[in-house]
């Protein structure tokens, strides 16, 4: 089998794949950084150094085996070396949010016990010294930028470039033991330890075995033909086990290239110059490309603004996903797939020139039929049709003209111009997004996973693409669904336990390896594809025992370019209501073209015609919503607009922007009883943390909506 | 370093101050027949953050162009490093190594950022106009270096996401920042700052003095500042003097300052009788 043939090979752990690597792939990228404007790069060769002379650094600093070290920052090279360091020296690395406030850090941090911190800046150093004295082990910290820094105390503060100098120093006397440590490696023993943003409750360390890592990344590797001439561009959080797989796990399996941005704001620009070929991203960020380009299309003149429209119409149409997905099997452009797109293209150049002869010929033939008339008759047929050839012969050579004027450039402008694979995850995405992208010739697939199966559950295979389903089970995976409709897995991918924590490890893991997902779905009939309901816990019924599942709702409901969160209630009530919050960009963008003056989000949340966009977008999801017969009674009755956005630090979101109801349904309990007693306006004041943690409350009276409900016909007709 | 007359003292948080690098003494500047500043004499101590504060009209922005050389004053004498200073171009000024960023921001709008920025370099640049626009050898190696200490710049005031991004284009907190940036790159010894907070709102001016107090801390660069704000000006200064109708009613520590009941009767007015 796969695992004992990489056991096999010796590559039984990340120290292990670097050193392959380093001889393997030793003058091809491994890391680059944009710093000081300009691509920095390491080869293999250089990183297997860098990440050496740190790891003897570690040893001369008194790192012990099984020690955790805790690594908060952005993404930089710096920060993915110090955890294959750690590693190397037998130490797990924890990596952690570092937007994260204080308070939330004090908890990982005690409970790991970490003995060393690797911080990114100044403001991870502070924060970490706020909280020194509740954190007993912290014997030493690590930072990266000096800046600001110089006067600290440095007694148990050090620089990371000293602390690499000092390893190379004692290269001599050290490297003995950094080699025994490393052989003592195997595939079982710690890769990392990832704490769970937790929904509810404390966050979760999960303990990922070289087996787990190594093998998800494998599988995950084979299953889309990753090879070492992958870009990718790493900007998500280190701490998120998505990142850990692909910019370490896949790029050390594989020996590609990972790419770490300037700052997080120039992510957009950095995303362009790299052009990434294999990407990953939540749908948050697909949606927040779209609502760009949407917005700068109304800005844009009025020939580009009709063939943007008249061209994307066309690609939506089913013409993309048959003409535009990149067929190659691997990223590199081998001289046949430059001549295939060398001719692409001028097939594309040509129709286009062609269709404007075709249209000038046409214009006057309908000049010499209907005179001054002509222009209207004209117009009234498809102007930019190739109408001397037919189907599918037109619909290609229109593609093809398209992806000249509008798709090769939108892409390119997008940074998508070399992607060959990219993924969501995390949430479910709009369908008109995934649409979008997928249309662009960009092949944008979903996969469903977890930190506890090291992410894959299920991935879609090309080709088998659909906005509603999560794919089918990944490689070496096995799937059952239970009675209750709660999905279960079984893979090499499982983790081993939650760290100090046995009874959720039994709880969540059964003897035989079976994981409970805590989600509900089914597999669909025929394609085999697996479709998420809901979260199992969150999955309720209403008063009169009809179906609840908020996700479905909400999700229908974030769809809406508008509509940045939604949180629906009605577990146990006779009706649903649902909170929103309005999409800042989007809305304020519609106010400024409407001359809406506002002065905060709270103002423009607040507006009456705000609410009456809101509420004709409710009323639409109630009529989709009462199309599905299982799910009809989640419709909306009342809904309020919330006068601040929901955050992630004042705890009503999870780091990755998950929806915490529990605390949401207690912070807010005042106006969920307005919602449901039947008043018209809500007076609230709630408690705001700022990003350094000082607190502040905002006031606000809160205009409560009803909304149309389409009745069932079946209970219309029982009553 | 650069004098040696001066013994420095030590700031409250623990910063060393060395001697007196400019020296203002009796200085009087008229304009016709309006005296602008009357026989004020100062000193900006190498290190230090010094603030000119007063209310408006004091005097403070034209004591700011006689240090940076734009005005000559009619009485009084400037000391720079020790020597007297002869009327000099602004531009000789800003070859001694004093540069200043103005109260309404004066980038060139159609430029980009970085280019913006790289004006600044001008005075270290030593090549001619046609070595220049040939563009080999010297002046291609001059432009790579002055850029990389660009770079730094940009990189150490936070504003690569706008480097090529057109001045006109940006909001006007970013282009204070621009400005500071474009003084910075001259790697002056004295920088003096014309109101760096004026119209701004708090996060941009709590942004702006720490970019203060780094510039001051990790290049060691002596400020001069005009400021209205009085709790930036108390937060950020080591040694303020205080300017009202051209005469300077006070100087000394922010503490000294406001307890000086001169200076209470300038902000609050006193009673004429």
């Amino acid at each position: 089998m796969a695992q004992t043939q990489s056991g096999a090979e010796g590559l039984r752990s990340l120290p292990a794949l670097l050193q392959r690597n380093a001889t393997k792939f030793a003058n091809r990228p491994a890391y680059r950084e944009k710093e000081f404007g300009i691509w920095q790069c390491w080869t293999w060769a250089e990183t297997e150094k860098e990440i050496e002379a740190l790891a003897l650094g570690f040893i001369n600093l008194g790192v012990k085996e099984g020690d955790f070290i805790a690594i908060i920052g952005r993404n930089r090279p710096y920060m993915y070396w110090s955890m294959v360091a750690a590693q190397s020296v037998g130490a797990v690395p924890v990596p952690l949010y570092q937007d994260a406030v204080a308070e939330e850090m004090s908890y990982v941090l005690g409970h790991c016990g970490a003995r060393f911190v690797i911080a990114g800046d100044q403001e991870q150093v502070d924060k970490v010294i706020e909280i020194q004295d509740r954190l007993p082990n912290l014997e030493h910290v690590i930072y990266l930028d000096p800046r600001g820094l110089r006067k600290y105390d440095h007694t148990r503060l050090h620089q990371y470039s000293h602390i690499q100098n000092q390893g190379r120093a004692a290269h001599d006397e050290l490297i003995g033991e950094l080699k025994r440590r490393r052989e003592a490696l195997d595939y079982d023993s710690t890769c990392v330890m990832l704490y769970t943003s937790g929904t509810t409750g404390k966050p979760k360390g999960v303990v990922l075995s070289n087996r787990n890592v190594i093998e998800s990344a494998k599988n995950s590797a084979e299953f889309d033909n990753l090879t070492e001439e992958e870009n990718i561009l790493s900007y998500l959080p280190m701490a998120w086990v998505g990142d850990f797989i692909f910019s370490i796990g896949q790029a050390y399996w594989c020996g590609f290239c990972v790419n770490c941005p300037e700052s997080p704001d120039t992510m957009m620009i950095d995303l362009r110059e790299i052009g990434p070929t294999y990407f990953f991203a939540p749908p948050r960020v697909f949606e927040t490309q779209l609502t760009n380009v949407m917005i700068r299309m109304e800005d844009a003149g009025a020939l580009k603004y009709a063939l943007f429209h008249h061209f994307m119409d066309f690609a939506k149409g089913g013409a993309g996903e048959k003409y535009g997905m990149p067929r190659r099997k691997r990223s590199v452009l081998t001289l046949k797939r430059r001549l295939v797109r060398a001719w692409r293209y001028a097939m594309g150049v040509g129709f286009a020139i062609e269709t404007l002869i075709e249209n000038a010929i046409r214009l006057f033939f309908y000049k010499l039929r209907y005179g001054k008339e002509a222009r209207a008759h004209f117009k009234a047929r498809d102007p930019l049709g190739l109408m001397l050839y037919p189907e599918p012969l037109r619909s290609y050579f229109k593609y093809r003209m398209g992806e000249v004027l509008i798709y090769g450039p939108l892409k390119d402008t997008l940074g998508f111009g070399r992607i060959r694979v990219a993924y969501t995850a995390g949430e479910a995405i709009g369908p008109e997004i995934f649409e979008f992208f997928r249309s662009l010739g960009i092949n944008l697939k979903q996969l469903y996973g977890q930190t506890e199966a090291t992410v894959f559950i299920t991935v879609q295979p090309d080709g088998e693409v659909r906005a509603d389903t999560v794919g089918v089970p990944a490689p070496d995976v096995e799937i059952r669904i239970d009675e209750s409709g709660e999905i279960y897995y079984r893979s090499p991918g499982v983790f081993v336990e939650y760290f100090k924590n046995p009874e959720s490890t039994a709880s969540t893991k059964d003897a035989e390896g079976w994981v409970a997902t805590g989600d509900a779905g089914f597999f669909e009939e025929g394609s085999g594809h697996l479709r998420i309901i809901d979260r199992a816990k969150d999955v309720g019924k209403l008063a009169d025992g009809r179906m609840f599942a908020p996700k479905f709702v909400e999700n229908k409901l974030k769809f809406y370019p508008d509509i940045l969160e939604a949180v629906l209630f009605g577990n146990r009530r006779d009706f649903c209501v649902a909170f929103i919050n309005i999409d800042l960009t989007a809305v304020g963008n519609w106010a400024e073209r409407n001359n809406i003056a506002y002065a905060s989000y709270q103002e423009l949340a607040g507006h009456p015609q705000v609410l009456d966009t809101i509420q004709k977008h409710v009323e639409e999801v109630n009529e989709s919503v009462a199309q599905d017969s299982m799910l009809s009674g989640c419709q909306i009755h009342r809904f309020v607009v919330l006068h601040k956005e929901l955050d992630a630090d004042d705890g009503e979101l999870t780091r990755t922007r998950k929806v915490r109801r529990r605390i949401i349904e207690e912070k807010y309990a005042d106006i969920i009883d307005a919602l449901y007693d039947g008043s018209s306006k809500v007076s609230t004041e709630t408690e705001v943390t700022y990003e350094d943690g000082r607190k502040g409350s905002i006031r606000a009276t809160l205009e409560i909506r009803d909304a149309r409900v389409v009745q069932d016909p079946k209970r219309m007709a029982a009553e | 370093m650069l004098d040696a007359s001066g013994d420095g003292y030590i700031t409250e948080d623990g910063r060393k101050i060395g001697g007196v690098v400019m020296e203002m003494r009796n200085i009087t500047l008229r304009f016709g027949g309006v005296v602008a500043i009357k026989n004020i004499s100062f000193d900006i101590r190498e290190g230090e953050i010094r603030a000119i504060i007063g209310p408006n009209g004091a005097g403070k922005s034209s004591m700011l162009n006689v240090i940076s050389g734009f005005y000559v004053p009619q009485e009084g004498e400037v000391w720079f490093r020790g020597e007297k200073r002869p009327p000099m171009k602004p531009y000789e000024v800003a070859r001694q190594g004093i540069a200043r960023t103005f109260q309404n921001i004066a980038l060139f709008e159609g430029m980009s950022v970085l280019d913006n920025v790289m004006t600044g370099r001008l005075t270290h640049m030593k090549t001619g106009l046609m070595a220049q626009a040939i563009w080999k050898g010297k002046a291609e190696e001059e432009e790579t270096a002055n850029r990389e200490v660009v770079e730094k710049i940009i990189d150490f005031l936070e504003i690569q996401h706008i480097r090529k991004t057109p001045v006109s284009r940006l909001p006007y907190g970013l282009k204070k920042r621009v400005e500071l940036a474009r003084a910075l790159a001259a790697e002056p010894k004295l920088l003096l700052l014309d109101e760096p907070m004026a119209g701004m709102n708090v996060e941009e001016k709590e942004d702006m003095s720490r970019f203060i107090l780094d510039v001051n801390d990790e290049f060691g660069t002596t400020i001069a500042l005009i400021e209205h704000d009085m709790g930036v000006v108390m937060d950020l200064s080591d040694r303020v003097v205080v300017m009202d109708y051209g005469k300077k009613i006070g100087d000394g520590t922010p503490d000294e300052v406001r307890n000086n009941q001169e200076v209470i009767d300038a902000y609050l007015g006193v009673a004429h009788d």
